[in-house]
């Protein structure tokens, strides 16, 4: 019944909180280093080149 | 009263076309969807089309009307959405959806036709010339182009009354529905991270414009459907945004706030002052703590008066359910993300890093400005900004990040290839759609509210679709699978 699920759920931060420590086991500061290390020189290798001249040339007409 | 919150997204894509010297938008634009639709082209249907009327009951004045280009490139799709140029933009609109969660997968479905588009275009251009897209809403440059959503409404509801609860609203959701950006325009001389890709362009608080001195509540009375019963809200102060839990928070609150306002639920009166200033205020700054002042007296951040609408939506489910706002199962969906949101908010709005684009693209910001030691105004994190919006699957920074497992999905993917093509079951797409895929070389035009079939003899019959929940799967299934040829459709819609 989902009228009465709705009106146990009264305190909205506990429950959250909750939510968060249900989650996987954290990972360890210098595994998640890693990762984003890896993940950036990923996106490195994918970045338009000259951000500078790309960012100035991108210039829309405005539209709605 | 409260109506079904049929909904649907409009998103105008930011266009370039790399290699050439003279790099023409509406050139570029049509390519990709000459290239995209291979069958015959079924051509958009104008005759219902007023984008200058005003839902405050008056003629426009002084103001010329909004343009509408016919000569454009302008399609309708399988899927039952329209793909079209508009102005110097590619355009995609979904199909009609009702609930938050089938809009999340039409609209990421624009984005995987948007993609195939370019393929498309690019073997059509050959050579090193390629048409790129971008799903955000700014230049940088103070050019901005839209992303606006449509919801179904009781014409009764008196427009003052919208007015009144959704500058509040639309104010204070930008702590969600923000796709973030580097920078500020038009003159607002933000040097840092705002929350909001639009918040800078908007000038007024009510009016009919989308162009120029932007209103926060936009007025065009365009219903596409029975005028007597509907309105279309037609709202412009959105995002455009990629993760999907930002579109489902975005369109399934503002459903549901929008239900309230309808059954005159929502008591108290939240009018901020001046609500054009406070859209600024809320969008530069990203730690949400910022305040704006209330006309009954107070000051009040975004935050705290999204809880005030949190509470009043949870009353409201409880006292009236939430069948109109797209069934209990996703409306309470909505209900627990909002306010999980709202406590990460508060918390901590790092936590919703893959939830949210404000926070998912400023994360991926602070750590190449921690890599890279790199101040607000390098030219890197800019790029960065904008690349994160390529649609480009390649290039996109937003699919490496979900690649990356980093970025939480709420639809399958093998759902959005479907709804590429097939239109969702629950609304009156699912009729035009339909008609497209059995009898692409019959159906002459189409719009939201009508289809002209060409039966093989005179007259060409248009088909009337006024109401956006007929034409459904449920209702049409079987007709269509009776009927043999478009005249036989037509003969026993007419009997």
């Amino acid at each position: 019944m989902p009228e009465r699920e709705r009106k146990q759920k009264q305190a909205p931060k506990e429950r959250v909180e909750e939510d968060v420590q249900v989650d996987a086991p954290a990972k360890q500061g210098e595994e998640l280093k890693e990762e984003l290390d890896d993940l950036l020189d990923e996106i490195d290798s994918v970045l338009e080149e000259n951000a500078e001249d790309f960012v100035r040339n991108y210039v829309q007409k405005g539209g709605e | 009263m409260a109506v079904p919150k049929v909904c649907g997204i409009e998103t105008e894509y930011g266009v370039a076309l790399r290699g050439a010297a003279d790099a023409n938008p509406v050139l570029a634009s049509s390519m990709l969807i000459n290239g995209y639709v291979e069958h015959r082209k079924v051509g958009w249907d104008f005759e219902d089309e007023s984008p200058g009327r005003d839902a405050r009951g008056f003629a426009r004045e002084g103001s010329a009307p909004p343009e509408i280009e016919t000569h454009l490139v302008n399609t309708v799709l399988t899927n039952g959405a329209r793909y079209y140029v508009d102005h110097a933009h590619p355009e995609y609109s979904t199909p009609e959806c009702s609930d938050a969660l089938e809009l999340v997968c039409a609209d990421k479905a624009g984005e995987r036709i948007l993609a195939r588009s370019m393929q498309a275009a690019r073997r059509l251009l050959g050579g090193d010339q390629q048409v790129v897209v971008y799903k955000n809403n700014s230049d940088g440059k103070g050019n901005s182009y839209g992303c606006h959503e449509n919801y179904l409404v009781d014409r009764a509801v008196p427009f003052a009354t919208l007015v009144r609860h959704l500058l509040p609203w639309f104010v204070t959701r930008q702590v969600f529905t923000g796709a973030g950006k580097v920078g500020g325009e038009n003159g607002t001389g933000v040097t840092g991270y705002q929350l909001s890709q639009r918040a800078d362009f908007f000038e007024e608080e009510v009016g009919l414009e989308t162009t120029l001195k932007r209103p926060i509540v936009n007025t065009r009375d365009e219903p596409h459907a029975d005028p007597q019963k509907y309105r279309r809200l037609h709202v412009i102060v959105g995002d455009a945004n990629l993760c999907e839990v930002a579109t489902f928070l975005k369109v399934g609150t503002t459903a549901i706030v929008l239900a309230m306002i309808e059954d005159d639920f929502i008591d108290k009166d939240y009018s901020i002052i001046a609500p054009v200033p406070a859209m600024r205020t809320v969008s530069h700054d990203p730690t949400c703590r910022a305040t704006v002042e209330l006309v009954d007296g107070g000051r009040t951040s975004a935050v705290e008066l999204q809880w005030e609408f949190l509470r009043l939506a949870q009353k409201y489910a409880d006292d009236t359910g939430l069948e109109l706002c797209g069934g209990e199962e996703v409306g309470q969906a909505v209900l627990e993300r909002w306010e999980a949101t709202l406590a990460a908010l508060e918390r901590d709005p790092v936590t919703l890093d893959g939830q949210l684009d404000w926070v998912t693209k400023l994360e991926l910001l602070n750590a190449y400005r921690e890599r890279d030691s790199l101040g607000w105004d390098d030219p890197k994190l800019a790029l960065l900004d904008l690349q994160y919006h390529d649609v480009r699957p390649d290039r996109s920074l937003y699919e490496r990040l979900v690649r990356a497992g980093k970025v939480e999905r709420l639809v399958e993917e093998a759902d959005v290839i479907t709804a590429m093509t097939e239109p969702p079951a629950s609304t009156r797409a699912y009729f035009r759609g339909t008609c497209l895929s059995k009898w692409a070389d019959a159906v002459v035009a189409a719009n939201w509210d009508s289809l002209i079939l060409d039966v093989g003899s005179d007259p060409l019959r248009r088909i009337p679709m006024m109401e956006p929940l007929r034409g459904t799967r449920e209702h049409v299934e079987s007709l269509f699978e009776e009927c043999k040829s478009p005249a036989e459709l037509v003969a026993r819609l007419a009997s």
